[in-house]
């Protein structure tokens, strides 16, 4: 950073009235953020606020509507990465841009490859460089070895190394921890605060509040696509943040009829899923849970702790390294999905078109799936056709998804309409246990508060709902009991009507209860 | 509903279309280039389009055109490419003339048997590669054109070690094959000696395909499979399994495309029968994507120009002016389906969503 | 310390240079035992390396485009075309400019393919299949026109010109010095038969130096030169990347679609190269169907060279060899069994002390079966023989899959601009 930009007590990096809007959904609206030089500078917010989509701006991979950018005082435009780079700007991503078949030298000089006078990659003055960076970061690496022999944490210093080796000064990290095990992390915060006293600037992107206020200089919290608070770890504390993260109005529940039933329909003992890398920490660790017939037992946490996992243990996707899992009494941990399925299991998938939904084909292709063992819908071997269009269309009307037809491709349809008939889909089949993953995802208002209607009438009706969410005001408004997930734990257990926005977000973002009921 | 149905057949069908009309025309160029008359050359062609024995001709080339399309269809349908038809056919074809040749049964039990032993070892061909797609993910191209290979040299060595049969008094060049089918397995001609009747056979496969692949819940999983294999691996449908079975069923179907030659032709195996049926299959399938409608009339278009191209000879025009035409429209097919469906796809999404403002 | 790890300790130059001599010991004394001289004579080296040339290109057609992130089906359609080329431009220049203009089409064969599945995001393995069957079409009309009045025939070109040169290595192997023909000195030190190994290596030498075909000195000079590029330039980690990893390479400015456009030529003009090779150097005449699969073969060399230019060099030259001794006198190639049955016995040695039992098992029972087969039979089918490649392909493919290591990217669609 330049003397004149630091006499003058410049930023280095000042956001101002940025907006910026995709197709159906503002991602940010008038945001202000100020990162002064030499500090480590966390932004936090929940899932969906608009933090990604602010740092894509500023890294230049996408133009804002309004607002301006400023790095050093100076204004500047960025068209891609290329000019964000030249400016000095560094991304980290949450998913590594790395080639596991080249060296670790070789992925870092990819594109800015140093050379001999006589047209050769000079490996020599390369090594050279690296290892200057390396021994600022205090890190050491074979850097002739293929990237595929490291391991998550080492990864992403090798993509730090990266973005350095370019010249950058500032530079931003996308959840940076949300695959590192407790060790790594801090290793981590070691390295960063390194280069911070050498005089870069870190900017990271957070949900986790523990390590952002052990952590950090600075805290800058967004909330549905604009800024709500600039502070820091002297001004606050956990509780305080997770109430500016999280927000304040919730729906009442009290005065509600439980219609909670004594016979447990899913129940979840203890069972571990293993991490997706060789040597990473468990996906879910002693999980356990009951869900009731008539009950709804609401999943709190921030999107990647576990609860994907958990429904696809649930499912009999994934295999469990230990425990077991229950349905209406009967041991289902060892059952094929399809069987589960049509024992009256349902699932309303977390991504609707990688698991839910087949873009190409007509709409009642899509109520069919899954349901292929539907006697109604088929008469031994062989499809009824036109039962399985009647069915669809009843399933069009019920849930109202708005199309001029059921012939028409699921790609047509616009998001909301896309996931009311997957919601439609899965209660078609008068399931005992319906496992909902963010069911009201990109659905208007008017829709939601269809579904809504939908699963507390089969709720009523002795249904059994184990409700994925992120959206605190469905999970309060719906739950008869709420169970926190947080690193593949469950962290807490808290009663809908006593739960507060402060701390639910609380233990969302690391608390453990004490005391579990 | 229909009028929906209706256009988006003729969009699919488009692209077939434009690929032929894409092919004439670069075909007529490199004709013009080198020396030729395409208006002579093309008049010839189609032409010859009269002539009853040139339509017979076509159905005859067609029929083992139908069914290596089906075979690879099927696998298509998976996302699998089964480039090992020519393997899994020439492994069921010696195996038939040999097995089918040495038993003795009543005419139509006869013929069944044949049929159930050529599907059976085409199955068998195919399954290796499938298990090591399953096994060992080995990518099933690789695979498959190894086998055709391996099954070039395997059949080619049985068949000269154990299995020929030369004719007494005469030279061995062309005449060589096995032991001939007794007659009950002979496949009955339509048209005597210009039609064989497994086209009836062909055409049933084709209609059995389509009501498999569309009207079963196998069918329904096969193709959810294959579009979108998450979304049916939620819904509890075994990848795996799914693969395997439809590689034993493209092979399956893979050993039935010689039994024309074999069963209705020439009635033993003989080193160049049904040369070229596999990869001609693809392109048939290409080009009638994948459908069982397409494949029979792109099968005819193929049979026709296969059948009609001899008359070009008459004109000094080479009729490897066709295989040239074939490679165009398997090539522009593919492209100019790639195009018109992103084309068409926003098309519908378009409407879709007016459709549904105008009524809200 | 046991044998594992006196050859785990050695670096990998010296482990080759050890199995290479390893291998030499085998076969020689496979030779002395079955008597078969001409295993290892200066002669079958020499064939070895011209069946093996084309190959070679092959594989090394295949390694271009797929390092680039490209599969290439069609190396079979585009050694067609060069052959094609190379007959003409035999035919009217000479081999030299049939050579040259196998070598432009061949690349803008490539490009047909590049086109298609870089810029319309076709399936590379259609693609690939479209091209087979146009560059068979092509060449057999092509024919027609140009050759069937010209001396030729419907499927063969008239004579080509000749002339590209063979080289004898001056000294060791009697190669001319102006007009004097030097003394033969590896040729001398190979007829020394009742020795062991002296005249195995001789012979090798010999081979490599005598009555070697300039252009396949210069298909061999293309590896080195390939590894070099690929490896030490600017370009080649760029092109690398291109198949590794095309979405890190576009966040770092890499021009991934040029870049596979190059490479799809390259890959083109060493395909038809390999094509030209048969119709050029080998024999002097076009001939349909000269390639014989070898398009294939060559992807299977690609394969089992583990996508590394000397690995396909080693590839080429394995897969050659039992062709080249066929060719020499057919009752060469029971020794090859017993050659087979030494490797097998070892490496399953070499599989128990790594604890990979399967494996060992299979490569013992795959040594038994060899032993045995040689014991039983006088001749091997030539079929089988030509077999070879694809089985050891298929089983390289199935047993060694965590050794293989494919470009990551090879043969997915990739739409430039689309962020994870």
């Amino acid at each position: 950073m330049s003397e004149q930009a630091q006499a003058r007590g410049d930023f280095a990096v000042e956001l101002r009235g940025i907006t910026k809007t995709f197709p159906g959904v503002i991602a940010n609206h008038d945001v202000n953020l100020s990162v002064r030089p030499g500090t480590i500078h966390a932004i936090v917010g929940e899932n969906g606020a608009g933090k990604s989509t602010l740092m894509k701006t500023l890294y230049g991979m996408h133009q804002p509507d309004e607002g301006s950018i400023t790095v050093d005082g100076v204004t500047r435009t960025f068209r891609s990465p290329t000019d964000a780079i030249a400016a000095g700007i560094g991304m980290v991503h949450q998913h590594f841009m790395l080639a596991d078949n080249l060296t670790i030298t070789e992925n870092i000089i990819l594109g800015n490859e140093p050379v001999t006078s006589r047209g050769r990659i000079d490996f020599a003055a390369a090594h050279a460089r690296i290892g200057a960076l390396m021994s600022t970061l205090g890190v050491d690496f074979d850097l002739d070895a293929p990237v595929s022999s490291l391991g998550v944490g080492q990864r992403q210093r090798v993509e730090i190394l990266k973005v350095l080796y370019r010249g950058a000064r500032i530079l931003i990290l996308d959840e940076p921890t949300a695959v590192l095990v407790p060790q790594e992390v801090i290793e981590l915060f070691v390295t960063l605060k390194r280069l911070v006293a050498e005089g870069a600037t870190v900017i990271f992107i957070s949900h986790k509040l523990d390590e952002v206020l052990a952590n950090c200089d600075e805290i800058t919290v967004i909330r549905q696509g604009t800024t709500v608070a600039h502070t820091s770890p002297r001004e606050t504390d956990r509780r305080g943040l997770a109430e500016l993260m999280v927000g304040g109005d919730l729906p009442d529940p009290s005065g509600r009829d439980t219609h909670v039933r004594d016979s447990v329909l899913l129940e979840v003992a203890a069972i571990d899923v293993a991490g997706t890398a060789v040597g990473s920490k468990l996906a879910l660790d002693q999980v356990s849970l009951r869900v009731r017939s008539g009950e709804i037992v609401g999943i709190a946490g921030v999107e990647g702790n576990g609860q994907f996992e958990l429904c696809e243990a649930i499912l009999g996707l994934v295999p469990t390294v230990r425990g077991s899992v229950s349905m209406d009494g009967r041991d289902i941990s060892h059952t094929p999905t399809r069987e589960r399925i049509n024992a009256g299991l349902s699932y309303i998938p977390f991504d609707r078109h990688r698991e839910g939904l087949l873009l190409d084909a007509p709409l009642w292709e899509n109520t069919f799936l899954g349901r292929e063992d539907n006697r109604r819908l088929t008469s031994g071997l062989f499809t009824r056709r036109r039962a399985i269009e009647a069915d669809s269309r009843a399933i069009i009307d019920r849930f109202g998804v708005r199309t001029p037809s059921e012939q028409v491709p699921a790609f047509a349809l616009s998001g909301g309409n896309q996931q009311k008939l997957v919601v439609g889909r899965e209660m078609a089949s008068d399931p005992k246990v319906l496992l909902a993953a963010h069911p009201t995802r990109g659905v208007d208002v008017g829709a939601q508060a269809a579904i809504w209607d939908e699963l507390r009438h089969a709720r009523d009706n002795g249904l059994g709902v184990l409700l994925v969410s992120a959206d605190l005001e469905e999970l309060i408004g719906l739950s008869d009991t709420i169970l926190v997930m947080y690193d593949g734990r469950i962290t807490a257990q808290l009663d809908p009507a006593e739960a507060t926005p402060e701390m639910l977000g609380t233990y969302m973002t690391g608390e453990v209860q004490g005391a579990r009921s | 509903m229909n009028r929906q149905k209706l256009q988006r057949v003729l969009v699919t069908s488009a692209s077939s279309v434009l690929a032929i009309i894409v092919a004439l025309v670069i075909c007529a160029v490199i004709l013009l280039i080198t020396g030729k008359d395409p208006v002579k050359a093309y008049s010839t062609l189609f032409g010859a389009a009269g002539e009853t024995k040139v339509l017979q001709g076509m159905f005859n080339r067609a029929t083992p055109l139908m069914i290596s399309a089906a075979a690879v269809a099927i696998g298509f349908k998976m996302n699998l490419f089964n480039i090992g038809v020519e393997g899994q056919m020439r492994v069921a074809l010696l195996s038939t003339a040999v097995i089918g040749g040495a038993v003795n049964l009543p005419a139509p039990l006869h013929i069944a048997f044949c049929f159930v032993v050529a599907m059976a070892t085409g199955a068998l061909w195919s399954g290796i590669a499938g298990w090591l797609k399953v096994k060992r993910n080995v990518n099933e191209v690789i695979s498959t054109i190894m086998l055709n290979f391996i099954a070039l040299s395997v059949v080619a060595w049985s068949f000269d070690t154990f299995f020929r049969l030369d004719k007494e008094g005469e030279s061995t060049s062309l005449l060589v094959k096995t032991k001939d089918l007794p007659r009950s397995a002979w496949f009955p001609d339509l048209v005597d000696r210009r039609l064989n009747g497994m086209l009836i056979v062909a055409i049933v496969i084709l209609i059995l395909f389509w009501v498999l692949v569309w009207k079963t819940k196998f069918g329904f999983q096969l193709r959810a499979s294959g579009a979108n294999s998450g979304a049916a691996r939620a819904t509890g449908v075994n990848p795996k399994r799914m693969i395997f079975i439809s590689m034993l069923i493209s092979g399956a179907l893979a050993g039935l495309v010689g039994m024309r030659a074999l069963m209705g032709d020439v009635h033993a195996y003989q080193n160049n029968l049904a040369e070229q049926q596999g990869f001609n299959g693809i392109a048939v399938a290409l080009l009638g994507r994948n459908h069982p409608v397409g494949i029979f009339f792109s099968a005819l278009l193929f049979g026709f120009l296969g059948e009609a191209s001899g008359r070009l000879q008459l004109e000094d025009i080479p009729k490897e002016i066709v295989t040239i035409m074939t490679g165009i429209i398997v090539l522009a097919v593919v492209i100019i389906n790639e195009a018109v469906k992103r084309w068409d796809d926003r098309r519908i999404q378009r409407r879709a969503a007016a459709m549904v403002e105008a009524v809200s | 310390m046991s044998a594992n790890t006196v050859i785990s300790s050695l670096s990998p130059a010296r482990r080759a240079i050890l199995m290479s001599l390893g291998f030499v010991l085998v076969l020689s004394i496979v030779r002395v035992v079955t008597n078969t001289d001409d295993l290892t004579s200066s002669g079958t080296i020499s064939s070895t390396l011209r069946v093996a040339t084309p190959i070679l290109l092959a594989g090394l057609a295949g390694l271009w485009a797929e390092r680039a992130g490209i599969v290439n089906i069609g190396i079979e359609g585009m050694m067609i075309v060069g052959s094609w080329l190379g007959g003409f431009g035999a035919w009217k220049w000479g081999s030299w400019a049939g050579i040259g203009l196998a070598l432009v089409g061949g690349a803008l064969v490539g490009l047909i393919h590049a086109v298609a599945t870089v810029r319309f995001n076709v399936d590379h393995v259609v693609s690939g299949i479209a091209i087979n069957i146009l560059a068979g079409g092509a060449t057999e009309y092509l024919s027609i026109i140009a050759f069937k009045n010209n001396g030729g025939g419907e499927s063969q070109s008239p004579n080509g010109k000749g002339g590209y040169g063979t080289f004898d290595m001056p000294f060791l192997s009697g190669g001319h010095i102006g007009e004097w023909k030097s003394p033969d000195l590896l040729g001398w030190l190979e007829n020394k038969h009742d020795i062991p190994l002296v005249p195995d290596l001789a012979a090798f030498l010999r081979g490599v130096s005598s009555d070697v075909y300039v252009p396949t000195l210069v298909a061999l000079a293309i590896v080195p030169l390939t590894a070099w590029v690929l490896w030490r330039t600017r370009w080649g980690l760029r092109l690398r990347s291109s198949g590794e990893s095309p979405r890190a390479g576009e966040s770092l400015g890499v021009p991934v679609v040029r870049l596979r456009y190059q490479a799809m030529a390259i890959s083109g003009s060493l395909a038809a190269f390999g094509g030209a090779y048969l119709s050029c150097v080998l024999t002097s005449t076009y001939r349909q169907g000269q390639t014989g699969g070898r398009g294939f073969i060559g992807l299977a060399t690609t394969i089992f060279g583990n996508w590394n230019p000397v690995g396909v060099l080693r590839g080429a030259i394995l897969f050659g060899f039992p062709t080249a001794l066929k060719f020499r006198d057919a009752k060469n190639v029971p020794a090859l069994l017993l050659v087979t049955a030494i490797v097998l016995a070892l490496a399953s040695v070499l599989l128990v002390s790594r604890r990979k039992s399967l494996a060992a098992v299979g490569a013992g029972f795959g040594a038994a079966l060899a032993l045995f087969t040689w014991i039983t039979v006088d001749e091997v089918p030539s079929e089988f023989v030509a077999a070879t490649p694809y089985i050891v392909t298929i089983i390289v493919l199935a047993g060694a899959r965590q050794q293989l290591r494919p470009p990551a990217h090879a043969g997915q669609s990739y739409r430039p601009g689309e962020n994870h």
